[in-house]
């Protein structure tokens, strides 16, 4: 097996027996770039010469002793939409382009410190909308598994690339599904964490209230590695929780006895594609046949998630995609009559379709007049289904259900169909408005082995549950073994 | 027909904190361009705010030294519009839950109390300065203030004078000084006033359609903008014109004002609950701590000063109109003793020379001691009031110790009565019909021929001694 094939934790096993470095981990990581990125996608910017030489530093450092992080020597890489001091983060749009932040996010900072090995900036949907990174100013990522068809979205270079063996693991961000639905696409695992336990600072705002970055790796070991490298308080972010947090590979047991699973009744109705039910009821049998109690039951007001979700998440985007005026940083352009011409011109030629079509969105659902029927509806709706969860999670240890409608499908064939686009959403998004933690692992594949995602949703603050059950699933069974064949 | 005046006030007051609402920036003041400011306040992609403690501090300070009740739980909100000094385009504000609201404070006119009810008093950050002079080919933006803290205190239209409006901004000004909350320097910005006005027939109990003026920052300019704008209304209305609600900018230079947007065009400010923060949830415990910790308000210090200073209640409401004024007063007094002396020099010649340079009360260019010296200077007779007001003047202008001004002036009052018997026989010489008219029995003939020694002696001399000279010089006449 080739270096760039293992996970972190196998890795930092044969780190510290000292049967590979830093550096050939690393070499093998780019090598592995150098072949299959011209068919796969998955890099904005790849940081082939800083990778190399902090490589090399980290190796210098674990040779004395001082790089003992579970995760030193690491590579891994990060959606653009998180900041990175001195390397260009584009949010994949035209508009960042150009923009090098002076500062870094602070899980960049934390993941720096874990001394990781970063490789390079991924691509996405455009400032993070889409489900399936064909809104991505730069190119398409392609998946993996079927270079014909979409990685998901929008986080789809940071699960094509975990996929593709171009990076050990990647942070995503979730603000609707954006890290769910393409570890379901990509066969790999993904973590949205509760909001709040991840901090936002250096993200680039999608939809403040909402969005939460979290981990997209090989197995569920090295997601509760990067979980307990990532999570914590941060002052640099008010909405983040001020609480202890646990050692998360402390939940990687292989035990669901007595474990109450709840499955939406809503989440395995109509519209959803009958491998993909199939395989998440399979699943379900998985767990109870270790123990675990298993039974439907009804969230009711999950068909309004989508049209709330839409209306927040783009009213919020309205007001944070504001700033893009084209006189600070970022594109502006060329030709203008005056400041007001300026703005326009700029954030016309600047923003692609999707973004525009968000903007707008959200700006009319924030007007006087409409406030009231759209975006206060829509806080009312977000209520609801806070308290249908909270309902769940008295009688459930979590909610399982499929992540997506749908397996991968093929590029182009949704890009004219946005509504169609955003139903995809409508088994991710309750999790986002709800706050929860939300974790996906592979529960099968279908006719054309494209991997199927299974979701486990927990209560606030109840990673460790959830890793929990998504490590006895993968010791359980074998489909997070398998890789794309590229 | 007579028409009434009907105001509300909107007072922006920068927060004298030492770091900025959402960051850890300095609010200081005239550093060069762009030097005060950091990712958080320029709004750079992916950072987030976090509030300053001491702000929700100083509002609900300033909240309980007016009367307001404290809010509990309030949030802060997005007020989103598009400026150029405005770089994250949306300000943060506070829109449908103000952390206090329900106040009043009492003024007094013409000898006559009035309560004027404050609205709402809420946190906000101030935006950034744009440059328009020195550069012909567009626009600079200084971000500075970008994320200075504000409070914005608005007022129920109670105020029915430009008078009033006066006393309301005055008494207000006072209270936020004394509080320490607010340096309330007009000239720098940092209190700034909007105005709502409107008219209507005197009985009339509706109100008329009203109009803004934003941003006026000097006493003088918004009791002109008040009377212009009341003129403006009143012929319109008088040559059957209509009002129209609509934002207007007041041209203090031309005394006039004119149209910035109407409210067909107004801004739609898209608020919604700021997602980046968190809302403020207040204690009871911490809202007793900080009513404790309040200071004596003007009222209280009005009454303390009539009380143990024994002054008159109008002088105690000008000495106490201002912190700087009071606590200026107070330590002066304190080193001389003489309240009365102290509290004339500053009603006098203090705020005439302030008032002539257009200075503010906290920009006195001398400290306390240096008045109370002056006083005693005078009590213990070393210098004539008259030479008191020449030391004064040196005083304000060279910001000098007034015993080193005597000093190197040489301005001792003389009670070398050998000198003064040479001064008195001179003047006595040169004025023999004023000496005719004494010896006729005019009693007036003597004060001029004191004045006239003074006179030749510099007002050095010692009025007394000179006093007992001439008379006894007369005598031998």
């Amino acid at each position: 097996m080739e270096l760039f094939e293992l996970t972190a934790h196998e890795l930092k096993d044969l780190l510290q027996n000292k049967k590979a470095s830093a550096v050939e981990i690393t070499e093998s990581v780019l090598g592995r770039i150098d072949s299959v990125e011209g068919k796969v996608g998955s890099f904005i910017t790849v940081c082939k010469e800083e990778a190399l030489k902090r490589a090399k530093d980290i190796q210098d450092k674990m040779d004395k002793g001082e790089a003992t992080s579970l995760l030193s020597g690491i590579p891994m890489a990060l959606k653009d939409n998180m900041c990175t001091e001195g390397i260009k983060t584009t949010c994949a749009s035209k508009m960042l382009n150009n923009f090098i932040p002076p500062y870094n996010a602070t899980v960049s900072k934390k993941l720096f410190q874990e001394d990781t090995v970063l490789v390079g900036k991924l691509n996405m949907d455009e400032f993070a909308m889409g489900g399936s990174t064909e809104n991505s100013f730069f190119r398409k990522t392609c998946n993996p598994w079927d270079l014909e068809r979409v990685p998901g979205g929008s986080s789809g270079g940071s699960a094509a690339c975990v996929a593709a063996g171009e990076a050990i693991f990647s942070l995503g961000s979730d603000t609707g599904g954006s890290i769910r639905q393409p570890a379901s696409f990509c066969g790999v695992v993904g973590l949205k964490p509760t909001y709040g336990s991840v901090s936002r600072y250096g993200l680039v705002a999608f939809a403040s209230s909402l969005d939460q970055i979290g981990p997209l790796t090989k197995d569920v070991t090295d997601c509760a590695l990067v979980m307990n490298a990532i999570c914590g308080h941060d002052p640099m972010d008010s909405t983040s929780i001020k609480t202890s947090y646990p050692d998360f590979t402390k939940a990687l047991v292989n035990d669901v006895k007595g474990m109450k699973v709840g499955i939406p009744k809503e989440y395995i109705g109509e519209g959803l594609n009958s491998e993909v039910r199939k395989s998440v009821l399979d699943a379900v049998e998985v767990l109870r046949k270790l123990g675990a109690q298993c039974e439907e039951f009804s969230l009711p007001i999950t068909e309004y998630a989508i049209p709330a979700y839409y209306i927040i998440s783009s009213a919020e985007a309205s007001s944070n995609l504001a700033r893009y005026d084209g006189v600070k940083y970022g594109y502006r352009a060329e030709k203008f009559t005056d400041l007001i011409d300026l703005y326009k011109q700029s954030r016309s030629e600047g923003f692609g379709a999707e973004v525009k079509r968000r903007i707008m969105l959200g700006t009319y659902a924030l007007s006087s007049g409409y406030y009231d029927a759209y975006y206060k509806k829509a806080l009312q709706v977000r209520t609801l289904i806070k308290n249908g969860f909270d309902e769940a999670f008295s009688k459930y240890d979590l909610v399982l259900g499929p992540t997506a409608p749908s397996t991968a499908y093929k590029i182009g064939e949704k890009m004219d169909d946005p509504l169609e686009m955003y139903l995809g959403d409508i088994f991710t998004v309750s999790v986002n408005i709800a706050g929860l933690p939300g974790l996906v692992v592979t529960c099968g594949f279908d006719g054309n082995n494209l991997p199927i995602g299974l979701q486990l949703i927990g209560k606030p603050l109840d990673e460790s549950t959830l890793l929990r059950v998504g490590y006895t699933f993968e010791q359980n069974t074998e489909f997070h073994k398998q890789r794309a064949k590229i | 027909m007579d028409y009434e005046l009907v105001i509300g006030l909107e007072v922006h007051a920068e927060l004298s904190t030492k770091s900025k609402i959402y960051c850890s920036c300095t609010t200081e003041f005239g550093g060069d361009v762009n030097t005060h400011c950091c990712p958080i306040c320029t709004g750079m992609p992916g950072v987030l705010p976090v509030l300053n403690k001491k702000v929700i501090e100083y509002a609900v300070k300033a909240g309980l030294a007016t009367n307001c009740e404290i809010a509990r739980f309030s949030k802060q909100d997005r007020k989103n519009y598009f400026y150029p000094d405005l770089p994250k385009a949306y300000q943060v504000s506070q829109f449908d839950l103000p952390i206090c609201k329900n106040g009043y404070i009492d003024i007094e006119v013409n000898g006559e109390q009035k309560r004027i009810g404050l609205t709402r008093i809420h946190i906000e950050e101030d935006a950034g300065k744009l440059i328009h002079d020195e550069w012909d080919r567009g626009t600079l933006v200084d971000y500075n203030r970008c994320g200075v803290p504000l409070i914005e205190i608005v007022s129920e239209p109670d105020i029915r004078s430009a008078e009033e409006a006066k006393a309301f901004l005055e008494t207000l000004k006072a209270i936020l000084e004394y509080i320490d909350v607010s340096d309330c320097k007009m000239q720098e910005g940092s209190l700034r006033a909007d105005v709502n006005l409107s008219i209507r027939p005197v009985g009339q109990k509706e109100f008329g359609t009203r109009t803004e003026m934003k941003n006026l920052n000097s006493f003088k300019a918004i009791l002109r903008a008040i009377e212009g704008e009341f003129k403006r209304q009143k012929t319109e209305l008088e040559y059957g014109g209509v009002i129209i609600q609509e934002t207007r900018r007041w041209d203090d230079n031309k005394g006039t004002s004119y149209a910035m947007r109407s409210k067909e065009e107004a801004h739609d400010y898209r608020y919604f609950p700021e997602p980046d923060l968190v809302p403020i949830v207040l204690e009871d415990s911490y809202i007793e701590e900080i009513r404790s910790s309040l200071p004596e308000l003007p009222e209280a210090r009005k009454k303390r000063y009539m009380e143990d200073y024994a002054l008159p209640e109008y002088d105690s409401a000008i000495l106490t109109s201002s912190k700087y004024y009071a606590d200026f007063f107070e330590e002066a007094v304190k080193m001389s003793n003489n309240a009365k002396a102290v509290s004339n020099w500053i009603m006098g010649d203090l705020m005439r020379i302030l008032k002539e340079k257009e200075m503010e009360a906290s920009e006195i260019p001398f400290p306390a001691e240096y008045l109370a010296k002056l006083v005693k200077l005078i009590d213990s007779g070393k210098i004539s009031g008259t030479i008191a007001k020449k030391v004064f003047d040196k005083m304000f202008q060279t910001k000098k110790d007034p015993e080193v001004i005597v000093k190197e002036e040489g301005l001792e009052v003389v009670n070398d009565e050998g000198a003064l018997v040479g001064i008195v026989k001179k003047i006595l010489e040169a004025n023999p019909q004023s000496v005719a008219d004494f010896k006729s029995g005019k009693e007036k003939a003597f004060g001029f021929l004191v004045g006239q020694c003074m006179k030749e002696s510099r007002g050095k001399g010692n009025p007394q001694i000179i006093n007992k000279i001439l008379k006894e010089e007369l005598e031998k006449l």
